[in-house]
């Protein structure tokens, strides 16, 4: 049985990636993967913490929401991506492949 | 347990032995005529036209980006559905109410022409 | 569930409802005839207010305990709702004049209340982390409202980076608190703490989390990089209603969570809240100072007021003291939304294509060819610096009395100093308009200019009977507890 601790270490791990990517990138994708990653590792912790100390429907129901909420969110922010692409796109049109935000 | 784990060892090490020895041999045995129909992508598909790296209609992300949120918003209904059995009418209401809004959602998009591949 | 639940917060019911409604309405809209749209927005919006009104400030529960109703509850949701409609009166002349008319802000903008309006009910941080998202979304989208304007792009893009970033944040806090406590609901984590039953070190940690997360959304120093651009570049309209909602909204949140739940971290947290109120007070308004940009200029004033607001908090744990310093924070949240929608009222009508006329130096003349105008504005620096027989006075009166109550004289006195700095920069926007020649083309509507009139007479108004705003807070306040 792997313990709890494990679990709790590897997601703030992942949360301090995830921390880091969004400080650290240049690129609008980069920073909103970073932000997924800290969600995500939000995600573990709350499942480590639900199955092995407080059993019941809270911890769930909390990971179904926060999963639902983190797609909305990347949904707006690609949104947002791809429409001001689409206008630098027109002002610059040699830069065709890659986003520079 | 630890019998388990040596199985398994085993199994990898003749798995990469095997191949191993039958190209060795291979490469020291055959003759060597190569021509062009040998070297093409023999049942890998066409052949690929022009660059990957092209770039996409915008209207395709955006497709991509109403998959992924009405994809996302069916994790609600598992839940529903495991317990349906225990649940009350109202429930069942709640559950046609939440559908409701998503195909309100999806009118949206048909309304502004973006399922329309153009 | 049952239908008694969806009773217990019909308002939100009905305004969520409604705004898909309104959305799908739209569709149907003619493209010159978007009044409609805002109409049938509006209406919905006084629809809702009035039943929050008729539902009053019983304390209520809903949702197994996640969701409470209460006078606190009723008190912030007359705000966000008046909020609504004033943004309403704000936009539509607005988006028209820039061309970029589109249906779909009104909606976004219902949305966004909705959100905040879940935010004020929530006694489960679940819900609270839900009711961010739902307000933070919309908000996102109306900052990239000028979809062929760059810089409201950027703005948008920016919000919405920082802001998914602080909702992180705040998630890890709350994990961390259920971690500790194996409770998301306020009252199991209130009662884990009281037992001192839960793991403490990830309870500090979690409530840091929390403050961190809610301090980018209401934009307190060290957290408050974002918000000169986001207000710069975002639509005026759209900068107005989130200064207010999202600010009022988190202030919310933390106003519910940290006064039920971490009394007894105080010791850790509170020289942690008075740094970031001083520091707060104090960077806001010196940047402010060398401002030209009034859009600028109200995003570090908009920073300043944050420290302001939080420095009601740093007594949060003394039961004598926090309830009155909490409802001088109520009651400076309320003459802070209407100096700002007023204030903002009168930029609008003062912007022109192209980004013109947002400069300070474009006010000159302002006070003698549009006078109404003009006195509207001057009353609301003066309300905005604390000048005596406007609201805003009163507001910091009452925060500054209540710190000093509380012990904090230092933090009051850095208040009243940081003050005395800001009336530099409010009153230049005065003297600019008064002293210097000039005639600023002014783009006049009913709606805008009702909006900046009604503030400024509710601003000087209610000024002169503050103790009846200040008992309606206290009973807020009362109900929280």
């Amino acid at each position: 049985m792997i313990p709890l601790s494990w679990y709790l270490i590897f997601s703030a791990a992942l949360f301090s990636i995830g921390l880091f990517g969004v400080l650290a990138r240049k690129n609008v994708i980069g920073m909103l993967m970073g932000v997924e990653l800290m969600l995500n590792a939000v995600n573990i912790n709350l499942l480590a913490f639900w199955s092995y100390l407080y059993a019941g429907v809270n911890g769930l129901v909390f990971v179904a929401i926060v999963f639902v909420a983190a797609a909305a969110e990347v949904a707006v922010g690609l949104a947002l991506i791809i429409s001001i692409y689409r206008r630098k796109r027109t002002v610059v049109p040699d830069e065709v492949d890659g986003l520079r935000g | 347990m630890l019998a388990d784990w040596t199985y398994i060892g085993i199994f990898i090490l003749v798995a990469l032995f095997v191949p191993a020895i039958a190209i060795t041999f291979a490469a020291i045995l055959s003759p060597r005529v190569p021509g062009t129909l040998k070297q093409s992508a023999y049942e890998c598909g066409m052949e690929s036209v022009g660059k990957s790296w092209i770039q996409y209609k915008s209207q395709y992300y955006i497709f991509a980006l109403v998959f992924l949120v009405f994809d996302v918003e069916i994790v609600f209904l598992y839940p529903f559905a495991i317990a349906y059995n225990q649940l009350t009418l109202f429930a069942v209401l709640e559950v046609i109410l939440f559908l409701l809004i998503l195909v309100a959602g999806l009118v949206y998009i048909w309304r502004k022409g973006e399922l329309e591949w153009a | 569930m049952t239908i008694n639940d969806l009773n217990t917060i019909l308002p939100l019911v009905v305004l969520a409802g409604w705004s898909v409604v309104v959305l799908l309405a739209d569709l149907w809209i003619p493209k010159d005839r978007k009044g409609w749209t805002a109409a049938l927005s509006a209406v919905g919006l006084v629809v809702v207010l009035g039943l929050t009104l008729a539902r009053g400030g019983t304390v209520q529960k809903a949702f197994f305990g996640t969701v409470l109703v209460d006078g606190f509850a009723l008190y912030l949701d007359i705000i966000f709702l008046v909020g609504g409609l004033a943004g309403i009166a704000l936009a539509y002349d607005y988006l028209k004049r820039m061309e970029l008319e589109r249906g779909e802000y009104y909606p976004l903008l219902l949305i966004a209340i909705s959100g905040m309006m879940l935010m004020t009910y929530a006694n489960d941080l679940i819900i609270v982390f839900l009711a961010l998202e739902l307000l933070s979304l919309p908000l996102y989208i109306m900052a990239g409202f000028a979809r062929f304007n760059l810089q409201s792009e950027e703005a948008a893009l920016k919000y919405f980076l920082l802001g998914s970033f602080a909702s992180g944040l705040v998630l890890y806090g709350v994990a961390l608190l259920f971690g500790a406590s194996g409770h998301t609901d306020l009252p199991g984590l209130v009662n884990t703490m009281r037992a001192g039953t839960g793991n403490q070190a990830l309870f500090l940690f979690g409530a840091a989390l929390l403050l961190v997360g809610f301090s980018f959304k209401t934009g307190i120093v060290p957290f408050h990089m974002w918000m000169p651009d986001v207000y710069q570049g975002a639509p005026s309209p759209a900068t107005a209603f989130m200064s207010v909602g999202a600010k009022a909204a988190g202030f919310a949140a933390l106003m519910r969570v940290f006064v039920t739940v971490f009394p007894s971290l105080s010791d850790d947290l509170t020289p942690i809240l008075w740094a970031l109120a001083a520091i707060t007070m104090v960077v806001g308004n010196v940047l402010a100072i060398s401002q030209k940009n009034i859009k600028r200029l109200l995003a570090y004033s908009s920073i300043a007021q944050s420290g302001y607001l939080l420095m009601a908090f740093v007594p949060y744990a003394n039961a004598e003291v926090s309830s009155d310093s909490i409802a001088a924070m109520l009651f400076y949240l309320l003459a802070y939304t209407l100096t700002t929608f007023g204030a903002w009222a009168v930029i609008i009508q003062m912007e022109q294509q192209e980004r013109r006329g947002l400069e300070v130096a474009d006010y000159a003349g302002l006070g003698k060819r549009h006078p109404w105008l003009g006195l509207a504005m001057t009353i609301f620096m003066l309300s905005f610096t604390g000048v005596p027989l406007t609201l805003g006075f009163w507001g910091k009166f009452y925060l500054f009395s209540t710190a000093v109550e509380g012990g904090f004289v230092g933090l009051a006195l850095i208040g009243l100093l940081t003050s005395v700095v800001s009336a530099f920069y409010y009153l230049r926007v005065v003297v600019v308009m008064y002293m210097q020649p000039g005639d600023p083309p002014v783009k006049q509507n009913r709606w805008v200019n009702l909006t900046a009139l009604l503030a400024a007479a509710v601003v000087v108004g209610l000024a002169f009977i503050p103790g009846s705003v200040l008992d309606l807070a206290l009973q807020a306040v009362l109900q929280l507890q």
